[in-house]
């Protein structure tokens, strides 16, 4: 289910991941804005996209991430790129699957 | 509003219970002073001091928050350092707008989307963007001459609307509650007021007159109403009201952890209701007797169908939540006020009478047996029973049980651990009320708020027949005694899930209808059990 992958290339890399969300209430305004604060600790541009939606959305804006409206059981896929894009994806995967700490 | 004796009464929605007497103490809209814009740079200059201050404003009153309130504020501080909604202001202030100007077009904008959609949760986050914007509005403006003084002496306050942080910003332990024009009984600020106790209504039907300020006014949140200028014989109606109020709020709450028994000795089932598992957060499983009723709709919200595995996490977590305790839940009920789109039929004339419940799972079986599926597997971690809605015939039984049974057997055959739930029925149309003894199940759950709205012919959603559909009508307390008297004859449990179980008033009824198991809100634990506790025998 939870996977990371980071392309070879080390110049401009594009890091990918998924995850998916436990929470039974989906991804309401805690856990939206916990991914927030944590993606913006990150120096990358991360964007998050939901599984019923094509739409690609800034990581560290709450509002957008709420505005997804992501529900329990959905997979989350996540992009980043910029000096620290592979530890931001993995952060963000983790904090997901350890379903936002509670 | 009704003039009796000097006396002006507003109705308004209930929405925190408790009863209050004092000076009324009026807030009107805003009173914010008129601003001019300045240029650009100083109007940028302005709304990022507006930001910075309402930040601080909002960290201020984080600390000393509870849970609750702690996460609507942290909501509203990160939204004050969305970067996207920021330069979205910041984009229109460059254009030449004034800071006012372009802070509330782009939260109003925000609002609207949030409020699209029909979705509750998000219905209640647009509360927070407006009462963020109208903390930086205040900032921008600055406040007018506002009833400060009056707040400080404490009262009962009348306002147009109640913000979440504008509530928990105000001095409780002066104020004694509040009654305002707009709002839900579902709203952040009335689950705040519930949590702390402090006596609220929404909706109330008034107008913020001149002339009011400082009159005094009895406040009687139980019964949603406000009474202006009461006269001495409302006020001594009210302190005899207050007195047994209290006492029963505290023997309820002594109540609340323990097992409820009557008089006589016999024990009483008292399960809660879950419509969110959100709700199992603030209730201990000590406190009853497991789930007596799961709505799965929250599943299927906007259009959603859940998979297997998905359905099968949801359940699991409620079971761990009730600790070896049962959990009943329900098939889906979609379709007559809960429609689903993409799955219950559009066009009906009459959806309360139509394709909805178990007729619409068998007109689906295959949404039904992902759901069943997900529910055997669950069986097999701890008690579990599945109730179905709707039922009218004893057919309808068969074909569920003959539907678990293939499921089951599927099971068996791809070799995933599973077990065989208990099968019971909500008892909600009226046939099926009659004819009980004919029925094959492992339990009776009455629905009562579809039986009474089908035995006496009235709406649910209409209010003008309101006062018709009344659960105390002889015919739905005789049809609960004959489901009560099958079940015992047949020795088969039989539990009521609908509104009435919910009310101390009528527990007593359902009690002399031989009724031992009630699932109720969880709220209404406490409150229920003292029912029990005092029944005597008769209602009264």
């Amino acid at each position: 289910m939870t996977k990371a992958t980071q392309e070879a290339t080390p110049v401009f890399a594009l890091v990918t991941g998924k995850a998916v969300v436990r929470d039974p209430t989906g991804l309401h305004a805690r856990p939206a804005v916990k991914l927030t604060k944590l993606a913006k600790g990150f120096d990358a541009t991360i964007e998050i996209q939901a599984q019923q939606d094509d739409k690609w959305i800034n990581a560290k804006s709450p509002n957008a991430v709420m505005k997804l409206k992501v529900a329990f059981g959905e997979t989350i896929s996540i992009r980043a790129n910029g000096a620290a894009a592979g530890p931001a994806v993995a952060a963000l995967v983790a904090l997901i699957e350890r379903d936002f700490d509670g | 509003m009704v003039e009796r004796a000097g006396e002006r009464v507003f109705e308004g929605i209930s929405a925190a219970d408790g009863l209050a007497v004092g000076p009324l103490v009026v807030q009107r809209a805003a009173n914010l002073c008129p601003r001019v814009a300045g240029s650009v740079k100083d109007e940028r200059e302005a709304f990022d001091a507006a930001l910075a201050k309402a930040g601080q404003e909002i960290a201020a009153l984080v600390s000393g928050a509870d849970e609750l309130a702690a996460e609507i504020l942290e909501f509203q501080a990160a939204l004050l350092e969305d970067e996207d909604l920021v330069a979205t202001v910041v984009g229109n202030l460059d254009d030449g707008r004034s800071a006012h100007e372009a802070w509330a077009e782009t939260i109003d904008a925000e609002v609207t989307e949030y409020r699209a959609g029909g979705d509750e949760y998000f219905k209640a986050r647009a509360e927070d963007l407006l009462d963020l914007k109208a903390r930086v509005l205040k900032q921008l403006h600055g406040w007018g001459a506002g009833p400060a003084s009056l707040l400080a002496q404490g009262g009962i306050l009348m306002a147009e609307d109640l913000t979440p942080s504008r509530f928990l910003e105000l001095d409780w332990s002066k104020l004694r509650g509040a009654a305002i024009l707009g709002g839900s009984p579902t709203s952040h600020v009335a689950i705040l007021a519930r949590a702390r106790g402090i006596p609220l209504i929404v909706g109330l039907d008034a107008e913020l007159d001149n002339g009011i300020d400082g009159a005094t006014a009895v406040l009687d949140a139980n019964a949603g109403r406000l009474v202006i200028a009461p006269s001495c014989g409302t006020l001594a109606e009210l302190e005899a009201m207050r007195a047994t109020f209290e006492a029963d709020k505290r023997a309820a709450d002594a109540l609340v952890g323990r097992p409820a028994v009557l008089a006589n000795g016999d024990a009483v089932k008292i399960l809660v209701n879950v419509d969110d598992p959100a709700i199992l957060d603030g209730i201990l499983p000590d406190h009853c007797d497991g789930i007596g009723l799961t709505r799965t709709e929250f599943l299927f919200r906007d259009g959603r169908l859940p998979g297997e595995d998905t359905q099968f996490e949801a359940y699991r977590r409620l079971t761990a939540c009730m600790r070896g305790r049962p959990v009943t839940i329900r098939t889906l009920d979609a379709g007559g006020d809960k429609p689903i789109a993409g799955v219950t039929p559009l066009g009906e004339t009459n959806p309360f009478l139509g394709v909805r419940g178990l007729r619409l799972s068998l007109r689906a079986p295959e949404l039904f047996r992902v759901q069943l599926r997900a529910l055997a597997r669950v069986a097999a971690l701890g008690p579990l029973k599945v109730m179905v809605p709707m039922v009218t015939v004893p057919q309808e039984i068969e074909r569920v049980r003959r539907i678990l049974e293939e499921v089951i057997a599927d099971l068996a055959a791809d070799g995933v651990e599973h077990a065989r739930p208990a099968l019971g029925m909500m008892v909600e149309v009226p046939a099926a009320a009659m004819t009980a003894d004919r029925f094959d199940v492992d339990f009776f759950s009455i629905g009562s708020n579809d039986l009474v709205q089908y035995l006496t012919a009235c709406a649910r959603d209409n209010p003008a027949v309101a006062p018709l559909a009344d659960p105390r009508n002889p015919a739905v307390l005789e049809l609960i005694r004959r489901v009560a008297a099958v079940g015992r004859a047949k020795g088969v449990e039989v539990s009521l899930c609908g509104d009435m179980a919910s009310d101390p008033a009528l527990v007593p009824h359902l009690l002399d209808c031989g009724l031992r198991s009630f699932s109720v809100a969880p709220a209404l634990i406490g409150r229920v059990k003292l029912a029990v506790h005092r029944y005597r025998g008769v209602a009264e």
